[in-house]
Formats: structure tokens, C-alpha cells, sequence
């Protein structure tokens, strides 16, 4: 047990990797045992990580559960892992979504085992990003997520994967550039890579020259770099459009985990670095942020609105629901140390979690009905709820959590969100509600297709008929449900650990 | 038990009746409607029990049983949420609980509980009816029970937890909570059969309209809650609370703080309760069944609107500018929806209209102040218009009868197909006169016109006049399309065969009805004014000194005036006068001479909402948002980066790499190297004198060179 508790963060960090390395050696024609193997495999950070949620103390200062390893000692980079209230939901998000996401795929049938080898290599690679406390590690985990992915993308997606995958990679990709270098600056300054001695050590320079030009100056630019890498993330308008494509096209499973944990990479850069390293330029540049992420909200709304492709439609609602998250943190930038700032974030941080369930579940649910019938397209479905009605009820239940309704997650973080950004942006957050308008119109839009109105016959008879729910498929979606409803109705479990962590970091 | 935990259990029942349903029971319809049922019972005895002690409390209005718990850590704070019951609750918990047990009894018949399954009904559709054979083997065509029965009541419990949960909460949050629940249950239950187009575009236009209001309500909870820091009832009406607000300018309108998140919260309201601008969607709503048009157009949705008006009345009174708006918007519909009334021929539809101009007496009586006659006239309109609801889904039920048997194909909801159904359907025929007659306000006998009269009463009592004369034309209407209704579908002979052969319906309809009359007569009788002639005095005006009670200082009642009750009497008894005399002969549609276009489409307002609203925003995210600006400019620019990447690369690799590098340097070399050998091959001779010669010169070549450099200089 003190052994587990030492090495809990590198347990559920590394766990999945070494479990890739041992399917290597699996037999790659046995797919059902690979597929049971990758899933079984995946539960265990998920164990970890909900002991982990148990064994931490959210009244505590800091971060917990720390480990350091040498790394490359040369650049005064170590392997230096903890968590905190923040970290530790994303942790939480992300362990839970893989398996739901492996299990989603069992439906999966070519090159199975090396589909399952690089999606437990993601997890290591997205919860190495959340789990980092040294940027140099950071920034490589921040890259390494990204190889399988595109290769999810390249491999396994549909018809327009190539541009899809290509523009996912090279976009991000190209975000990062500016990143790497600050994050080179900030090393080479101060001789060291990690994340609480920067966090003293940057702030604590606020006068003299560097490289010529004044510390102003080059933090300004710096802000910058962190921030455009993270906006490509998370993504901020105008940087979005390579979400619909890289969603779009990514198999099921991978849109999954690309809009329930990948998105929330960027949120998390601003409130780990963005916030805590740049306050002032952060607070400057804030109405820019937030004029941004309204646009985000209103854009993402019409955008989405405007679609007749399900899986589309699906991927604009991201940008629509991660603008609030970006709402919420530009407003804590402006209001910083404030009740305002922090009923902000808490509303922010809490929208991260929940759009990752209620995101991940539209996914699935859009993936179901495309494995049936190879269409996406919203005008060939139709009156579809008496043929399937147990999932014409979990679709429903799923777009009211994404559409916001009260007594289900959405509206909880958003109406924190709305709550702590009125004060200090008024007007922005007077013109998102008419993003949260037009949630409904897109939301009601598809259920509308989908479900309603006179039954398209084609899906009724013979071949083509539609069929149920299977009840792997009711699995994926049932954690989700439950923790949709239950943090509309109770969210003080999970919002007592990211409040005190707000509480402490801002 | 505490009436405070009689409160918190309140909403439950019909919410674990929702999921019993849902989860388990829904093939089982008698299981699944006890269920139901049940639930309903349990809440409305928890309501009566709170309600007995409410009425019996001393200083209600100042002591409210309240209770609450810490639900969201908001930094240093907790928001709290809680149970909250002032007289002003009591007394709406009252008919909530009544009409909403009445109706779900209503809805076992209606949905035709215990026929035999359709022969062709599928889900999503009404039931066409089933053959059956009698002892003598004729076959007949009877109704056929609802395909979806179970689901129906799932979705109405879930909706009555909405109901309950809205009016028992302590705060804004909650009834937020509560408010959004109703309007997604409107939603599947306006699209309950979600086959039909219709329905189905009505479903979504209730919703969207609705919604409207509900981000502009979000947006008043959001800045009252950063002006006060609480949400709860009992801290925003503190005086010094409300005393703070009022004196706080905003930019907007020249409103106080107050002023502007009234105004706010008062377009949720406007939204929720079909308040012109936003009234398009309620006869639309009339797609769904008809139990679900009674739930939302009487007992709960549309009053819950009315009734968040009259909860945040305290602060929206601080405001003269908010409250003239929602004097003027109430009123303004009030007639408007009226003049509508007068020309539908859908017998559902015209109680749609005369729903969203009773709506619009409440929020003018609450615009003019007039805070107890709005309380009291959503109380008797609750119970007479779910009267009316229910009455004229028994007229369809029978009128559907008639046609299954006669095989006539007519629409049994156009009251031009109607006619002489008082002799078939007798008790129908007579609560419905009831609840018209209370509508109408047919004086002294009816709640109607209690309720009303108070209204007319404060409003020339006050010096309202406007308000006054508006509200009392829409009384005259009111009155009239009443009588047109009665006399259209109840009097005469019938016009059609199906009506001949129309049939009262089962007792779990009629008991409703007959329950819902009887309040619908003696609800009036508990606020008679102290200083009405004769009747007034003989019974205490309870109502009004209960829950006046709940304002923080006894409103004053409008004193006594001939001038309001003789105009009461005169529209009411004139409207439904006229009405008998112009419709009694009426045979066809054409003898109408009340079909005035304008009036028939609504004053063109869904026409118009369409062409202004409804396809711009979808041109906007098309055309606008997605294909230019997504497609367009943002992937443009990206694609031109990318391209001129590409460019930039072949050009890297045609000019530099290929010309310089490759053929100038890399090949060049070769190049040289390689003629520089074939020139010099000729030397190589094997030739061991030409070896010798070339030694010999080089040598002395390199002697001279030697001697010149280190000697010479």
C-alpha cells in the first residue's frame, strides 16, 4: 500500500503504456481477446485514479502525491509528477473515458491490436499533459498525444481522412512552435523546468531587459505563444476548423476521446500556465479573450445549427460549449482574486468535466446509429424513435445535458460560468446567451431529425432494419448518464475539490 | 412530520413514478397509470396537509416555513437551496395539487384505457381506433387505446415534479430548475405524437420561443444573484436588499438595478406564459393531447409564469418603468388574444387564445399593482380553464366516438362539425357551461368573475384607466367567443352525423370535470371584497387578508366603486348575450361572419416571425457563419498558408535545390571532376619516357620556384 501510494501518479501514468507493450506480443488474429485485454487493461488507471480521488485531500496546499525522477539533468529537466484539485478531475475525466472509448470500439475490426496499442498510448500521452509539473515534460507529453491520434485519424476515419488527419496535426503542430520556444526561454533563464519555481520565479521578474528588449515585452510575446498554442486546443474561434474535420472523420471511439479529453488540453495550458505565469498579461489581454470566446459560443452555435451532417453537427456543439470554458477563464484573467473570478472558474473547470461526458456521449451516440445505417446525413434518417426507442431516450437524455437543461450537468457549470463572468463582462456574456439560444436550435434541430417526424421506411424493413441498443453499447453510455445526472443534481462532490483548488490557485 | 419535510417530500413521488415508469412498468399500462396516479395522490396529500397548516399558522406572511442546505461551494460561500412556503405558496401548492390529480385521473380515460389495441396504430400517432365484433358478430369501430400510454405518464409525472419543485423552492435557482423542467416536458409531450409534422414543428417552436425568455430570465438571475449574493426569497426581499437595488442606476432604459432585473426575469415570464411578443407558440402547443393542453395551459406551465411574476413582485414594484411594461404588455395581450379568439373554429384552439388573454389580465393586474386580484384570478383561471380543457377534450373523445362509428371523415375539434352535444354528453354539457361561464365572468354564481372584478375594480380604483377600459373590451370578448363556443358546440342540432352519434365519456373523465366545477363556482366565494354590496361581509374575504399577508405591508383593497362592477356586469352579461344571439342559427362556417382574415391568421404573426427570424437565422448559419466564414475565410486563409507552404517548398527545391544545389554545386562537381578526368586521361599514357619528361619538368619547375622564393626573395 505505501509502495501504491508513492508511485500512485507514475502507476496511472505509465500503467497503459507498458500494458501497449505487452500487447505486442499478443496474438494479432485473437480479437476478441485483444479487445477484452485492452479494456480490462484500461479499468486499471481508472481503479487508480478513483483510489487516487479518495486518497487525496482537497484542504490541502499544494500539490499531492509528488514524484521526481531525473530526466535529463543536463537541462535541468526532471520527471516531476503531482496533482491538485485541477489535475486531479482531469485525471479523473480522462481514465474514465478511455475504457468507455475501447469499449466503444469494440465494433472495431480491422487491425484491431494496433488500434488498442496506440489508444493506450494516448492515455499516457493525455494524462502525462495533466499530470506534468515540469514544462519540459509537459510540452513532450503535450506532443506525444498527438502521434496517436493522428494516426487513429489517418488509419481508421472515414472518407476525408487525409485532410482531416493532416490538418489536425500540422495545425497543432504549428501551435506548438511558439510554445516550445517560450517554454525554451523560460528554462534557459532560470536554469530550470519546474512548474513551481517558475511560478516564483517568472513572476518575481518584472524589470530589466531580455534578449535585448524589455521583460514587458518579451513576457507579452510569451503570453502570446502560450496562448495560440492553447486556443488552437481547446479550440478558440477562429482557430476551430480543424475540430469539425478532425472529429468528423475520426472513428468513433477517437472523436470520443478527441472532444472529451483532447479539447480540454488546451483549457487546461490556460489555467496551469496561462493564469498562474502571465497574471497581468493575462488580465490586459482579456477582453480579447473573451471577445473570442464569445464568438465561439455565438459561431459555434450557428455553425452547428447550420449543419445537416449528425457527426457535424456534433463537433460545432465542442466549439459552442468550450467558448463558456474560455468565458469563464477570461473572466477570472480580469476579475483575478475575486469571489467573481472564482465562481468563474468554477463554472469553467466544471464545463471541462461535463463536456467531456456529455460530449464523448453524443459521439457515441452519433457512431451507434452511423454503424447501422453508414449515413450521416440528417435528412436520410427520420421518425426513427418507435424503432429504437431505448436509444431515442438516451439520445434525448444526452442533448438535454449538452443543451444545458436544468437538473443535468451542463447547466450547473454553465449557469457558474454566466454567474461570474456578468459582473465583470457584461456585454459578453449578455451576447452568449444568444449562443445558448441557438444550443437549443441545433439541439432540437437534430433530435427532430433524427427522431421525429414521419419514419423513414427504408430503416423500418428487411436489410436496412434498424436495430437496438445492444447492451455493450448501453454499457458505454450508462457511467455517463449517471454521472451526467448525478452532478446536475449533486455537483457539490465534485465541485467542493475543484473550488478549493480554485480557492488556493487564484 | 415538520411541514418543512412534508415540503422536501413534496416533489418527490411524481419523480420516482417518473423513473419507475421509464426504467421498468412502461409495458404495463394499469401498473404504469398507478403508478402515476399514486405519485400524484401522495404529493397532492403532502400539499393539503401543508396547506391545512399553512392556513392555520399565525403571521404566515412574516414566519414562512422555510428550510434550506448548502448545494454549490461558490468560493468562500455556498449557494444554498431550500423549501420555501409563505401564504402566497400555500396558496398556489392549493390548485396545483387539485388540477394536476384531476387530470392525470382525466388522462386514464382519455388515452382510452381499457379498449382494445388499434388495428393499425403505430407509436407516434394518435390511436385510429379497433374493430371489435358484438355478441351478434357485427364489427364495430371503437377507440383504440394510446400505443404510447405508459410513456404519457412518465412524462406528465416528470412534469408535475417540475411544477411541485418550482413552487416549493426558497429560490430563484431551483425555480429556474423546476421552470426548465416543464418546458422540456412540454416539449416531448406537445410532440408526444412526434409522427405528425405538426406536432413535431410545434413541439420545437414551444421550446424555442420559450427559450428566448428563459436566457433573458437566466441572464436576470445571474446579475441578481452578483448584486446580492443570494438567490433565496427571503434574503432578496430584505429592505435593505431591495432598498439597495432600487437605488442603483443602469445604463439601460434609465432602470434601477431592480427595475432592470425584473424587467429580465418578466421576459422569462413573457415566454413561459405566451405573453405577446412571444405568444406564437401555446395554440400551436394544442397538438399534443388534450391532458397535456389542460397541465400546460392551465394548472401549471403558463401559471408558473404568472405566479414567478407575483413571487418577485417586491422587487418589481421598486421599478415604476418595469412595472408600466408589464402593465402594458399584460393588458395589450389581453385584447389581442382576445380579438383572435373570436375567429378559430378549433375548439381547443379558441381556449388557447382566451389562455394567453387571461394570462395577460394576471400581468397587467400585477403591472397596476394590483398584487392579491393577480394571485387570485391565476388561482380561479387555474381551475376553470382546466375545466374548460378537459371539458373540450370530452367533446373530442365523444365527437371521436361519433366518427369512428359513423366512418365520417371530418375533424372532430372543428365546432363547425359540433352541435347539439348537449344532449349526448350532458355532463360535459354542464360543467363546460360552468367553466364558460366563469371565464366569461358571468356574474355573482362563477369565480371568473370575482377574480376579474377585483381586477377591474384596483385598476379604476387606482386610476388605471387605460388598463381599465383595454381590460374591460377584452371582457366584452371574452364573454362573447364563450358563448359562441357553447353555443356552436353544446346548443342547436347537430351538424354532422359523427355528432349525432357523439357519447359522454367514461367516469374518469367526467369525475374530473365535475370537481374541477365545483371550484371552478365556489373558489370565488373565499375573496368576495368587505365592501361589496350585499354579499360582501356576509363571508370574510379570506383570500385577500391570506395572502396579502405574504407582502411585507397588507396591500390595500380597492375601495368600493359602482363604476368597475356595473362595466363587470355589462361586458360579461352583454359578451355572452351577444354571442347566443349572433350564433344561434349559425349553421355553416360561411353564415360566420366573424371569419375576418386578420383575425383568422392571427394578425399574420407567425408569418412574420418567420420571415424575419426564423429563415434569417438559418441563412445566417448557413450561408453567414459556415459556409463563409468557416468555409470561406478561415479555412481560405489556412488553405492559402498551406498552399503557399507548398509553393514556397517547390520553388525551395526548383530554384535552389535543383538549379544551385544539385546542378550547379552537387552535379557541377561531378561534372568537372569528371571532364577535368577525361581531359587529363591522355597522360596516363603507360608510356615510362613521357613519366620521366613530366618528373623532369616538375622538378625543375619546382627547383625554380623553390630558388626564386627563398633566395631571390
Amino acid at each position: 500500500m505505501d509502495f501504491l501510494n508513492a508511485h500512485l501518479l507514475s502507476l496511472i501514468l505509465f500503467f497503459p503504456t507498458l500494458a501497449a507493450l505487452v500487447m505486442l506480443f499478443l496474438p494479432s488474429k485473437r480479437v476478441g481477446l485483444l479487445r477484452w485485454y485492452a479494456f480490462l487493461v484500461s479499468l486499471v488507471p481508472l481503479a487508480l485514479s478513483i483510489l487516487l480521488w479518495f486518497q487525496f485531500d482537497p484542504s490541502r496546499e499544494g500539490f499531492q502525491f509528488e514524484e521526481r525522477y531525473i530526466w535529463y539533468a543536463a537541462l535541468h529537466s526532471s520527471l516531476h509528477l503531482g496533482v491538485d484539485g485541477l489535475s486531479l478531475t482531469m485525471v479523473l475525466l480522462t481514465t474514465l473515458l478511455t475504457p468507455l472509448a475501447i469499449l466503444a470500439s469494440f465494433s472495431i475490426t480491422d487491425r484491431v491490436k494496433a488500434y488498442m496499442i496506440l489508444f493506450l498510448l494516448l492515455e499516457t500521452g493525455m494524462l502525462g499533459v495533466f499530470l506534468a509539473l515540469d514544462l519540459l515534460i509537459f510540452f513532450v507529453f503535450w506532443e506525444v498525444g498527438l502521434v496517436p491520434m493522428y494516426f487513429l485519424i489517418n488509419q481508421w476515419g472515414s472518407a476525408n481522412r487525409d485532410y482531416a488527419s493532416l490538418k489536425f496535426m500540422i495545425y497543432t503542430m504549428g501551435g506548438s512552435l511558439g510554445l516550445l520556444l517560450s517554454i525554451q526561454l523560460l528554462g534557459v533563464l532560470f536554469q530550470t523546468y519546474d512548474l513551481p519555481e517558475l511560478y516564483k520565479a517568472w513572476n518575481a521578474l518584472t524589470e530589466g531587459t531580455l534578449l535585448g528588449m524589455s521583460v514587458s515585452t518579451v513576457k507579452t510575446i510569451a503570453f502570446w505563444a502560450f496562448v495560440i498554442a492553447f486556443a488552437i486546443k481547446v479550440p478558440v474561434w477562429p482557430f476551430h476548423t480543424w475540430l469539425p474535420d478532425a472529429h468528423t472523420e475520426a472513428p468513433t471511439a477517437g472523436s470520443m476521446i478527441l472532444a472529451g479529453v483532447l479539447l480540454k488540453l488546451g483549457a487546461y495550458g490556460f489555467l496551469r500556465l496561462v493564469l498562474p505565469l502571465y497574471p497581468l498579461e493575462a488580465r490586459m489581454y482579456a477582453g480579447a479573450l473573451a471577445l473570442l470566446a464569445t464568438a465561439a459560443i455565438v459561431f459555434g452555435a450557428f455553425g452547428s445549427y447550420a449543419q445537416n451532417d449528425f457527426k457535424r453537427l456534433v463537433a460545432y456543439s465542442s466549439v459552442n460549449h468550450m467558448g463558456f470554458v474560455v468565458l469563464g477563464i477570461a473572466a477570472a484573467a480580469l476579475a483575478a482574486g475575486t469571489a467573481d473570478a472564482r465562481i468563474a472558474l468554477n463554472g469553467a473547470i466544471l464545463q471541462m468535466f461535463n463536456h467531456g461526458l456529455s460530449a464523448a456521449g453524443m459521439f457515441f451516440l452519433v457512431g451507434v446509429i452511423y454503424e447501422r445505417t453508414h449515413t450521416r446525413n440528417l435528412n436520410e434518417l427520420g421518425g426513427l424513435f418507435p424503432l429504437v426507442p431505448v436509444y431515442g431516450g438516451i439520445l434525448i437524455f444526452t442533448s438535454m445535458a449538452s443543451l444545458g437543461l436544468p437538473g443535468l450537468n451542463g447547466f450547473v457549470s454553465e449557469f457558474l460560468v454566466v454567474r461570474g463572468a456578468y459582473p465583470v463582462l457584461t456585454s459578453y456574456t449578455a451576447i452568449s446567451m444568444l449562443g445558448l439560444l441557438f444550443t437549443g436550435a441545433y439541439i432540437l434541430k437534430a433530435i427532430r431529425q433524427v427522431l421525429h417526424g414521419p419514419l423513414n421506411e427504408h430503416w423500418a424493413h428487411g436489410e436496412h432494419r434498424l436495430t437496438e441498443m445492444t447492451p455493450r453499447e448501453i454499457v458505454v453510455m450508462a457511467p455517463l448518464m449517471a454521472l451526467i445526472l448525478l452532478i446536475g443534481v449533486w455537483p457539490s462532490w465534485i465541485l467542493k475539490v475543484i473550488n478549493e483548488a480554485v480557492m488556493r490557485l487564484f | 412530520m415538520t411541514t418543512e419535510t412534508i415540503l422536501w417530500l413534496i416533489p418527490l413521488p411524481p419523480l420516482l413514478a417518473f423513473f419507475l415508469i421509464v426504467l421498468f412498468t412502461n409495458r404495463w399500462r394499469g401498473l404504469s397509470h398507478s403508478l402515476a396516479i399514486g405519485a400524484a395522490f401522495l404529493s397532492w396529500l403532502g400539499s393539503m396537509a401543508v396547506f391545512v397548516r399553512a392556513v392555520g399558522t399565525h403571521e404566515l406572511g412574516r414566519h414562512p416555513f422555510t428550510q434550506s442546505i448548502p448545494w454549490l461551494p461558490t468560493a468562500d460561500t455556498w449557494l444554498r437551496i431550500g423549501v420555501y412556503l409563505d401564504p402566497l405558496g400555500a396558496a398556489v401548492l392549493f390548485f396545483v395539487a387539485w388540477t394536476i390529480l384531476m387530470i392525470f385521473i382525466y388522462s386514464v380515460g382519455y388515452h382510452n384505457y381499457g379498449q382494445p389495441q388499434g388495428d393499425h396504430d403505430v407509436k407516434g400517432l394518435p390511436p385510429h381506433g379497433a374493430t371489435v365484433k358484438d355478441a351478434h358478430g357485427h364489427a364495430h369501430k371503437v377507440p383504440s387505446v394510446e400505443p404510447m400510454y405508459s410513456r404519457f405518464f412518465a412524462f406528465i409525472s416528470l412534469f408535475a415534479f417540475g411544477m411541485y419543485l418550482l413552487v416549493v423552492s426558497d429560490n430563484l435557482l431551483t425555480l429556474f430548475v423546476g421552470w426548465e423542467i416543464m418546458g422540456l416536458c412540454s416539449y416531448l409531450l406537445i410532440g408526444f405524437w412526434y409522427g405528425k409534422p405538426s406536432a413535431r414543428d410545434a413541439a420545437v417552436k414551444a421550446f424555442m420561443t420559450t427559450r428566448i425568455g428563459d436566457v433573458f430570465m437566466l441572464l436576470g438571475i445571474a446579475f441578481l444573484y452578483s448584486a446580492t449574493g443570494s438567490l433565496s426569497f427571503a434574503t432578496i426581499f430584505r429592505e435593505d436588499v431591495l432598498h439597495t437595488l432600487a437605488s442603483v442606476p443602469t445604463p439601460i432604459l434609465g432602470l434601477s438595478a431592480a427595475g432592470l432585473i425584473s424587467l429580465l426575469l418578466f421576459i422569462g415570464t413573457v415566454g413561459k406564459s405566451a405573453q405577446w411578443p412571444l405568444h406564437v407558440w401555446l395554440p400551436d402547443a394544442m397538438e399534443g393531447p388534450t391532458p397535456v393542453s389542460a397541465m400546460i395551459h392551465a394548472a401549471t406551465m403558463v401559471s408558473a409564469g404568472v405566479y414567478a411574476v407575483i413571487r418577485m413582485f417586491p422587487l418589481l414594484r421598486l421599478d415604476a418603468g418595469t412595472m408600466s411594461i408589464v402593465a402594458f404588455i399584460g393588458a395589450f395581450t389581453a385584447l389581442f388574444a382576445a380579438t383572435i379568439a373570436v375567429a378559430q373554429n378549433d375548439i381547443k384552439r379558441v381556449l388557447a387564445y382566451s389562455t394567453i388573454s387571461q394570462l395577460g389580465y394576471m400581468i397587467a393586474a400585477a403591472g397596476i399593482g394590483a398584487y392579491v386580484a393577480a394571485a387570485f384570478h391565476l388561482i380561479t383561471h387555474a381551475f376553470f380553464k382546466a375545466l374548460l380543457f378537459l371539458g373540450s377534450g370530452s367533446v373530442i373523445h365523444g365527437m371521436e366516438h361519433g366518427v369512428l362509428h359513423t366512418g365520417e371523415h371530418i375533424d372532430p375539434q372543428n365546432m363547425f362539425n359540433m352541435g347539439g352535444l348537449r344532449k349526448k354528453m350532458p355532463i360535459t354539457f354542464w360543467t363546460f357551461l360552468i367553466g364558460g361561464f366563469a371565464l366569461a365572468g358571468f356574474p355573482l354564481v362563477t369565480a371568473g368573475f370575482w377574480s376579474k372584478d377585483e381586477i377591474l375594480a384596483d385598476a379604476f380604483g387606482h386610476g388605471h384607466l387605460a388598463v381599465f377600459l383595454t381590460l374591460a373590451v377584452a371582457a366584452f370578448l371574452t364573454a362573447f367567443y364563450t358563448m359562441r363556443q357553447i353555443t356552436l358546440t353544446f346548443l342547436g342540432e347537430p351538424r354532422t352525423k359523427a355528432a349525432e352519434h357523439a357519447q359522454e365519456t367514461p367516469w374518469t373523465m367526467t369525475l374530473p370535470l365535475i370537481v374541477l366545477a365545483i371550484f371552478a363556482v365556489a373558489y370565488g366565494w373565499v375573496g368576495i371584497p368587505e365592501h361589496f354590496p350585499i354579499l360582501g361581509g356576509v363571508v370574510p374575504n379570506w383570500f385577500h387578508e391570506f395572502v396579502g399577508s405574504t407582502l411585507s405591508e397588507m396591500p390595500e383593497a380597492a375601495p368600493f366603486n359602482w363604476v368597475p362592477l356595473l362595466t363587470s356586469l355589462l361586458v360579461s352579461l352583454g359578451g355572452l348575450g351577444l354571442g347566443w344571439w349572433v350564433y344561434r342559427g349559425v349553421r355553416t362556417v360561411e353564415e360566420d361572419k366573424f371569419q375576418i382574415p386578420v383575425l383568422k391568421n392571427k394578425w399574420y404573426f407567425d408569418e412574420a416571425y418567420t420571415f424575419l427570424f426564423v429563415r434569417p437565422s438559418y441563412w445566417f448559419a448557413e450561408k453567414v457563419v459556415y459556409l463563409a466564414l468557416d468555409k470561406g475565410l478561415i479555412d481560405g486563409v489556412l488553405h492559402t498558408i498551406g498552399r503557399s507552404a507548398a509553393v514556397i517548398g517547390t520553388a525551395l527545391r526548383t530554384y535552389i535545390d535543383k538549379a544551385i544545389i544539385n546542378e550547379t554545386i552537387g552535379d557541377g562537381t561531378a561534372k568537372v571532376v569528371k571532364s577535368s578526368g577525361a581531359e587529363l586521361r591522355p597522360i596516363q599514357s603507360g608510356r615510362l619516357q613521357q613519366y620521366m619528361v613530366a618528373s623532369l619538368l616538375a622538378f625543375l619547375l619546382i627547383t625554380a620556384l623553390l630558388y626564386y622564393f627563398l633566395v631571390l626573395a
